[in-house]
């Protein structure tokens, strides 16, 4: 049982609660390595993926989930607040929730709309991304990359590197790596720094070469391109050449240390092609994970007792 | 505060061991030799069981049939009405299609958990049989299965546990009847 | 009809006033101040012991969205929000729609206002024309119909060169300049107080440097042009230094505070995202507030004001980063301020009436309301022991966004009387 009834944010979460995720995931892994990838786990139990912002790798991710946990699954998109034109949010989920769904999972361009939705309905809600808030299923699918290969979490040394300031993966990421006792490091030029570190407990610094070698994880932030080209950095070669995870940096890793990206890579500007497709590189790993952790959330927060169904 | 002893012990180890060796030779007989049975668990206790039964079909035959584990918690069909059960990673290590599966569990009741481990297996291919093997059946049954192999038949009623205690889950071996409210006093169940 | 308010302990520094004495009003004017009066004959008598008597409360930064935004507010039901907080006054902030920029538009409102016949309103005009900030409005248009004070409130004037302009044409008439002071460059996309709350909550941040830079900036223009300067909703303790130092260099300027930067802080806006505490400028740290709150105690800050900014339901129940800026405040300003400062002690009563009373009448101009014969009847009449449930139904405003929904707050406006005339009676609206 998890101790959250919505996955919003990983503030909220417990060791105990990630730990039984990244279990439960190992669990969903085998069955995604079957001939037949799929459960009835949560046959007859329906899912509305909100998709408020364009997104392929993790709605997909999320369709896969479910299609191999058996619920039922209904698409929605928009590409502003209201999927209904002129329609509120609150009006939006109050008329979807009318028609019995048991959960939404929920993408949004603006910070704290999962927040909004669970206070218009009593399905459970999984925050597949809000603004540059949080991003939890992402964490989730990090952690477990990184526990399955290093057999732990407590004492790795994780540099997350890049765009912090707009960033929702690091909003999450963070305080989960901190809550299973890993120690982070975030790493970027002062125009994408976060407003204040120490809400995340982490040093920051700009001073990317200094940390490589200490660093079990290195985790490369994808750069959005309306960043790029003078807006917070002046072009893509100078950011590749001062912040880029290229050859001779990873060549300055710990022998064992291994590197992470969020996915899609911008090659040539964060992570150039001979680090990307390295063999210290689990960015593949990340993917497939995202399947298993997914899955284990929703079955998870749906096969829980506080999923409001009676017996 | 609840009994901390069983309301009667059914069946101690000789007994127990007893039975696994008739079944394991009913096994054989059925199936007319090992080579195409493989042994599939119920974790936890079935898992355990399911090994014991290897061991004897190895000291009859001298080959060790094939074990495998299954966790039926994503087939259950009560998901959403209990808590989240603790997982257990299915461990499938042979192809199944063509095999004579024995399915291995410690209680047969209600059936419901067959029913389960039944769908679960259809998952993983093609089985030529799937015959079930069970210590104890206690009645009860709320779907039409039967066991093809049976332990010890324990009439029971409702308000009875029936427990199959085995090592090293437990700290000795039995199948003992308990009071079901007397375990939820102890807050045992769940 | 002859009124005598009877057994008030009133409390007025301007007539050196901090005493029980009974009042007796005849033809909208205070006829008589003193101790164990007799009531004319004919004249109601209202039983004010235990009560404050007060100058009448003047609330000089409010938004009445009339014309225009009318689903929101309207001068009549701004009124009656304004007299159920205890207010004879208010000054209604220009960016309507159309945005007040013309005299007709300050004739219009003033109009309206005397239609609805509770308090009073006085109109404060756009700098700029359109509150664009590219063209000045007219002005002098503007004074004559009645305006009180001029303001681009809700942007700021982006360009120093216009400011200055704004300000040197407005030194001609007695008028002061309300600099709502934001830099657009620094605040855009900001909903929230950069720092801590910005990274927690995953929103983009309204730096304290984007108020500070430019409150500096106009305060050397008010040095260049001479044109009395009103910051309006001072935010940081940094920007209150800043009016601090000009004030002590003798410079014609004068600040206001609201009871939401006072009392609140971003450590309020929790994972909720409750929309109401969405304001602009941001509620900023604990560290601010409780300079600002030094500063109103201290004399330092002039006015408290509510920036009474209404919103339709539907424009605060949404996504945070959409909801519109505002809390609405008529209502609970001298509820908070009694509960909060007054009943604990922290802010003498002088100082209450000079903020909330004496310094908005300077500040726009108007003529001074004191407790002694011959002034004008604008009183309000102060109970301490009134219980404020702050929600929906307590409201008299069109909108209820407020950012104390849920408050308890002890003290409240029982009784306001405008040139003598009883707007509020007993706490409720006449």
């Amino acid at each position: 049982m998890l101790s959250v009834k919505n996955l919003i944010d990983t503030n909220s979460l417990t060791a105990d609660d990630i730990t039984q995720i990244l279990d439960t995931a190992r669990s969903f892994a085998e069955v995604n390595s079957r001939s037949i990838k799929k459960v009835p786990a949560l046959r007859g139990r329906t899912i509305v993926n909100l998709f408020l912002e364009p997104s392929t790798r993790t709605r997909s991710s999320f369709e896969l989930a479910e299609k191999r946990l058996s619920a039922d699954s209904l698409n929605m998109g928009g590409s502003t607040s209201s999927v209904v034109k002129g329609e509120s949010l609150a009006d939006t989920i109050q008329t979807i929730a009318a028609m019995n769904v048991d959960m939404f999972i929920c993408r949004a361009k603006l910070a704290g709309t999962p927040q909004l939705i669970t206070e218009n309905t009593d399905a459970v809600v999984i925050n597949a991304g809000d603004g540059k808030h949080q991003h939890p299923t992402q964490a989730m699918l990090d952690l477990y990359t990184i526990r399955e290969n290093f057999g732990h979490l407590d004492g790795l040394k994780v540099a997350i590197v890049g765009d912090l300031a707009h960033s929702r993966v690091v909003g999450s990421l963070a305080p989960a790596l901190k809550t299973m006792g890993a120690d982070v490091t975030l790493v970027g030029p002062p125009t994408f720094t976060v407003d204040d570190p120490t809400w995340f407990g982490c040093p920051q610094t700009c001073d990317f070469d200094s940390v490589i070698p200490d660093m079990d994880v290195i985790y490369m932030l994808r750069v959005q391109l309306e960043r790029m080209e003078g807006a917070a950095i002046p072009s893509r070669r100078e950011y590749n050449r001062l912040f880029g995870l290229d050859g001779v940096r990873a060549s300055r890793m710990k022998e064992d240390a291994i590197v992470c990206h969020p996915g899609p890579m911008n090659r040539g500007m964060e992570i150039n092609t001979e680090v990307a497709d390295a063999a210290r590189s689990r960015i593949l790993d990340q993917v497939s994970a995202g399947v298993a952790t997914r899955m284990a959330e929703m079955y998870l927060l749906l096969g829980g007792e506080n999923n409001g169904i009676d017996a | 505060m609840g009994q901390v002893r069983p309301k009667a012990t059914i069946m101690d180890e000789k007994a127990m061991m007893r039975a696994v060796t008739r079944i394991a030779h009913e096994i054989l007989e059925n199936n007319e030799g090992s080579s195409t049975i493989a042994l599939v668990g119920i974790v936890r206790r079935g898992a355990t069981l399911a090994r014991l039964l290897a061991d004897e079909i190895e000291k009859i035959e001298g080959t060790r049939p094939q074990v495998g584990l299954l966790d039926i918690s994503f087939y259950r069909d009560d998901v959403t009405r209990c808590i989240a059960p603790v997982l257990h990673k299915t461990d499938i290590p042979f192809n199944v299609d063509g095999k004579d599966i024995i399915l291995v569990d410690d209680v047969l009741f209600t059936g419901r958990t067959v029913r389960s481990a039944l769908d679960a297996l259809m998952d993983f291919g093609r089985p030529a049989t799937i015959q079930l093997a069970v210590m104890v059946d206690r009645g009860h049954r709320e779907l039409p299965v039967r066991a093809d192999y049976v332990g010890k038949n324990v009439p029971s009623s409702h308000e009875e546990d029936v427990r199959v205690c085995l090592e090293p889950l437990d700290d000795h071996m039995a199948v003992e009847i308990w009071d079901v409210e007397d375990e939820k006093n102890a807050g045992g169940a769940n | 009809m002859a009124l005598m308010l009877k057994g008030a302990h009133a409390v007025d520094p301007q007539s050196s006033l901090d005493a029980v004495v009974d009042v007796i009003i005849e033809d909208g004017k205070i006829a008589k101040v003193g101790e164990g009066l007799t009531a004319p004959k004919g004249a109601e008598v209202v039983d004010a012991k235990g009560k404050y008597l007060v100058p009448g409360l003047v609330d000089m930064h409010v938004h009445f969205r009339d014309p225009g935004f009318e689903y929101k507010e309207t001068i009549a039901t701004g009124c009656r929000a304004a007299t159920h907080g205890g207010y004879t006054d208010v000054a209604t902030m220009p960016n309507t729609d159309p945005v007040c920029d013309t005299g007709a538009e300050i004739r219009y409102q003033i109009d309206r206002a005397h239609a609805a016949g509770l308090c009073r309103v006085h109109p404060i005009g756009a700098l700029t024309r359109g509150e664009k900030g590219e063209a000045l409005a007219e002005i002098g248009d503007m004074c004559v119909e009645g305006a009180a004070a001029f303001s681009d409130d809700g942007h700021g004037v982006q360009s120093a060169g216009m400011m200055r302009t704004c300000m040197e044409y407005v030194s001609m008439f007695d008028r002061v300049a309300i600099a709502h002071c934001e830099i657009e460059s620094l605040t855009e996309n900001g909903v929230i107080n950069e720092g801590r709350a910005s990274t927690r909550l995953g929103m983009f941040g309204w730096p304290a440097l984007g108020e500070e830079l430019e409150v500096a900036r106009d305060i050397e223009l008010c040095r260049l042009t001479g044109c009395p300067l009103h910051v309006a909703h001072i935010s940081t303790a940094k920007s209150l230094d800043l009016v601090r130092q000009a004030k002590a260099e003798g410079l014609p300027v004068t600040c206001e505070v609201t009871p939401h930067h006072l009392f609140l802080t971003e450590e309020n806006i929790t994972n909720s995202y409750n929309t109401n505490l969405k304001v602009n400028p941001p509620l900023r740290t604990q560290s601010d507030a409780a300079a600002l709150r030094e500063g109103v105690c201290d004399g330092t800050i002039d006015c408290v004001v509510s920036d009474h900014a209404p919103h339709a339901a539907h424009e605060k129940d949404c996504e945070f980063e959409i909801a519109f800026f505002g809390t609405i405040g008529l209502e609970t300003t001298v509820p908070l301020l009694l509960s909060n400062l007054v009943s604990k002690g922290k802010l003498g009563w002088d100082r209450f009436v000079q903020c909330c009373a004496i310094k908005p009448r300077e500040v726009l101009r108007m003529d001074p309301v004191t407790i002694s014969e011959g002034s004008v009847a604008d009183l309000t009449l102060i109970d301490l022991e009134a219980k404020v449930d702050v929600e929906e139904s307590y409201f008299e405003s069109k909108s209820h966004n407020s950012a104390f929904l849920g408050e308890r707050l002890h003290g409240a406006a029982s009784d306001v009387f405008v040139a003598g005339r009883r707007t509020l009676k007993d706490g409720v609206v006449a």
